[in-house]
């Protein structure tokens, strides 16, 4: 059995500031950090792996240290990773991203699940996943938060959306998109890491994956960010002073309003 | 196909569809009314048709009532066949749904298609935008019209900046639509004439061969019981509750002004309340007429979900918590000595 993960490497958002003249976001000694549900996507895919005695390939689309991240995957217990990397690529939307991921996992492939995460947390589209699936022609379910078994080339897996949960059984081959899993990702162990020294990480560009330049990056996206700012929510707040009984007497006042008794 | 060559003519595309998402136990999804209200108000700019696009049938009362929001006219996409619904039966409905989506939308050509940023829609909407190969803006929070453009604003990087978003060469314009941002609103009296379309699918494609649709082994459906899109009133909590016991504190507070309880992330990932509290950028999006923040430090993607709120009051022991930023009025101090004297006073 083969698997393919897509991960992408995100800059840490809950560690994103904003550049209050510019409205622009400072990036500078933001961490680069591999995509948080796409963690839980690696863990299942060892997991499953671990069970079926299934290949795993990593792969990611982004800029050349993108290599880094893949490396670090190898490290944990994936046997194989490929880059997509090319100015061809760059600005991508999701259709475009999911145009090329598609076409690095033909090329790559073939492979019988191809696990991503529900979204990345820096754009939160969470549409690649699907949008890959159509691409590839394969069934999907999206988010899967843990699988049971596999049998006769099928995948038993959780799906837990809003209020509902189901169990869900997918003819392989197929796409899933995971939410974040209950299990961590694992930490390295050091024969895995020295492997990941010595494995290659393959750089593809849109030649090596058959995919047409005009629909991958800027050109191949339809949607443009015409604009950005930073959400202005200030208000003007009003503290509220005095001993907490005189607090509590003051708040009673401003919610006369609502209380119901 | 390249981007160059799919090149369409803009003007043939019309009309906006809107998705109307039942409930998985059945009944529409009432967020739906607030988006019919919203599509209703930018046709106002293009003077076209909105249409409510649903995957089985419309209750009478339901239709009356979108009616009164101001749809136009709504169209049923059924599969047909009987062999096929014997094949269907306990299958995922997802690609069948974004298939025949996807036929309606290259026959009827709409310009605009807005679906809720559900778990249903975040699936049928980039099923359906690949096969269309057209651009797709997720979990937009304000939607304008600027000429025949749709103008998508959505948050990335976490809540940390908004953008502005256009799909200026392909049809239709695509978004999802975080649920609870628009508000329902009333346009019409009923009794205007409504129709309602139905559009057979005949056969499955070859993309759908059913034997290889996902199965639906077993399916339980949460009841959804905390309200919070509804209240009028919302107390709730963080991390600075420092217990889960904290909650039921908030909830006699929540009793004595008739509101309800909602939660940062911050308490739901520390297993405090269920998820089904939680309110921000990967939760709810509220807007009641108070809202009373206790133990929350206001980080960017809370402060997504509720910052519309008519009045806010934040009850924190840091002066400096950015929650105060977006407060009308502020409490420093210990949430259990104030709460308490507070709930006493009422
Ligand atoms: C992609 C993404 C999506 C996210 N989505 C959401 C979301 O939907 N909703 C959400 O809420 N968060 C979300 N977050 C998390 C968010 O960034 C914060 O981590 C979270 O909101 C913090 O929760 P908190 O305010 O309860 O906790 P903290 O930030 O720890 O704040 C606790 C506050 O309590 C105060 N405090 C402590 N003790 C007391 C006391 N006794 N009395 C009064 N005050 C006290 C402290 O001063 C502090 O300000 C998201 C993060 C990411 C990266
Ligand atoms: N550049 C990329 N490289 C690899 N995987 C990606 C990339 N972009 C998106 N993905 C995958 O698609 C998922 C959803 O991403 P998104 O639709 O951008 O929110 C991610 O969790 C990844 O698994």
């Amino acid at each position: 059995m083969n698997i393919c993960v897509c991960i992408k490497q995100v800059p840490d958002t809950q560690k994103v500031r904003i550049d209050p003249e510019k409205g622009t976001l400072i990036r500078k000694g933001v961490p680069s950090i591999i995509n948080p549900y796409d963690e839980s996507a690696l863990e299942m895919a060892f997991e499953i792996a671990e069970r079926a005695k299934a290949r795993v390939t990593v792969l990611s689309m982004g800029i050349p240290s993108v290599e880094r991240v893949l490396r670090y995957a190898i490290a944990l217990g994936a046997d194989r990773a490929f880059l997509l990397s090319s100015p061809a690529f760059a600005g991508s939307d999701t259709l475009a991203t999911s145009y090329i991921l598609s076409q690095g996992i033909k090329k790559s492939g073939p492979y019988d699940l191809i696990i991503m995460g529900k979204q990345a947390i820096d754009g939160d589209t969470g549409q690649v996943g699907p949008e890959v699936s159509v691409f590839l022609n394969y069934p999907v379910v999206t988010y899967v938060d843990d699988f049971f078994d596999l049998e006769g080339g099928s995948i038993l897996l959780h799906r837990y959306v809003e209020n509902i949960e189901e169990v869900i059984k997918l003819k392989l081959p197929g796409v899933i998109t995971v939410v974040k899993a209950k299990k961590r990702l694992r930490l390295p162990l050091l024969n895995s890491l020295i492997k990941s020294f010595n494995t290659r990480v393959h750089i593809l560009g849109p030649e090596d994956i058959d995919a047409d330049v005009e629909r991958c990056g800027l050109k191949g996206s339809p949607t443009r960010v015409r604009k950005t700012f930073t959400p202005e929510v200030k208000r003007g707040v009003t503290f509220i002073e005095g001993s907490i009984k005189e607090r509590a007497k003051t708040l009673k006042k401003i919610l006369s309003a609502y209380t119901t008794g | 196909m390249s981007a160059k060559e799919s090149k369409i003519n803009r003007e043939d595309y019309r009309d906006i569809w809107v998705i109307l998402e039942n409930e998985p136990a059945g009944g529409l999804n009432r967020y739906v009314f607030g988006l019919v209200s919203k599509a209703c108000e930018l046709n106002k700019k293009l003077g076209q048709k909105v249409v409510g696009i649903a995957f089985g049938s419309v209750e009478d009362d339901t239709a009356g009532e979108l009616c009164r929001c101001g749809l136009d006219e709504i169209i049923i996409l059924e599969h047909s066949a009987s062999e096929e619904e014997v094949e269907l039966k306990g299958k995922a409905e997802d690609l069948l749904n974004a298939s025949m989506l996807v036929d309606a939308v290259k026959k009827l050509k709409p310009s605009i298609l807005l679906s809720l940023a559900t778990g249903f829609g975040r699936t049928l909407m980039p099923l359906a935008a690949s096969e269309l190969k057209t651009g797709l803006t997720a979990d937009c929070t304000g939607l304008d019209i600027d000429g025949d453009l749709l103008v998508q604003t959505r948050p990335a990087f976490g809540g940390n900046i908004m953008a502005e978003i256009i799909c200026r060469d392909s049809k239709p314009q695509m978004a999802t639509v975080r649920p609870g941002v628009f508000k329902k609103n009333y346009v019409r009296s009923c009794g205007v004439s409504f129709s309602i379309k139905k559009i057979y699918r005949k056969t499955l494609t070859e993309r759908l061969d059913a034997s290889l649709l996902p199965e639906i082994i077993e399916r339980k459906i949460k009841e959804t019981v905390t309200g919070l899109m509804d209240a009028s009133v919302i107390v709730s909590g963080g991390r600075g509750l420092g217990k889960p016991e904290g909650f039921k504190l908030l909830k006699r507070l929540a009793d004595k002004l008739g509101g309800v309880v909602g939660a940062s992330r911050g308490a739901v990932d520390l297993g405090w309340i269920d998820h089904s509290h939680q309110i921000g950028q990967t939760g709810y999006t509220v807007s009641p007429e108070l809202y009373i923040a206790c133990g929350i430090s206001g980080a960017i993607q809370h402060v997504a979900g509720m910052k519309d709120s008519k009045m806010i009051i934040a009850i924190n022991e840091d002066p400096q918590a950015p929650i105060f930023e977006i407060a009308d009025y502020g409490v420093v101090g210990d949430l259990y000595e104030i709460i308490p004297a507070l709930i006493e006073e009422l």
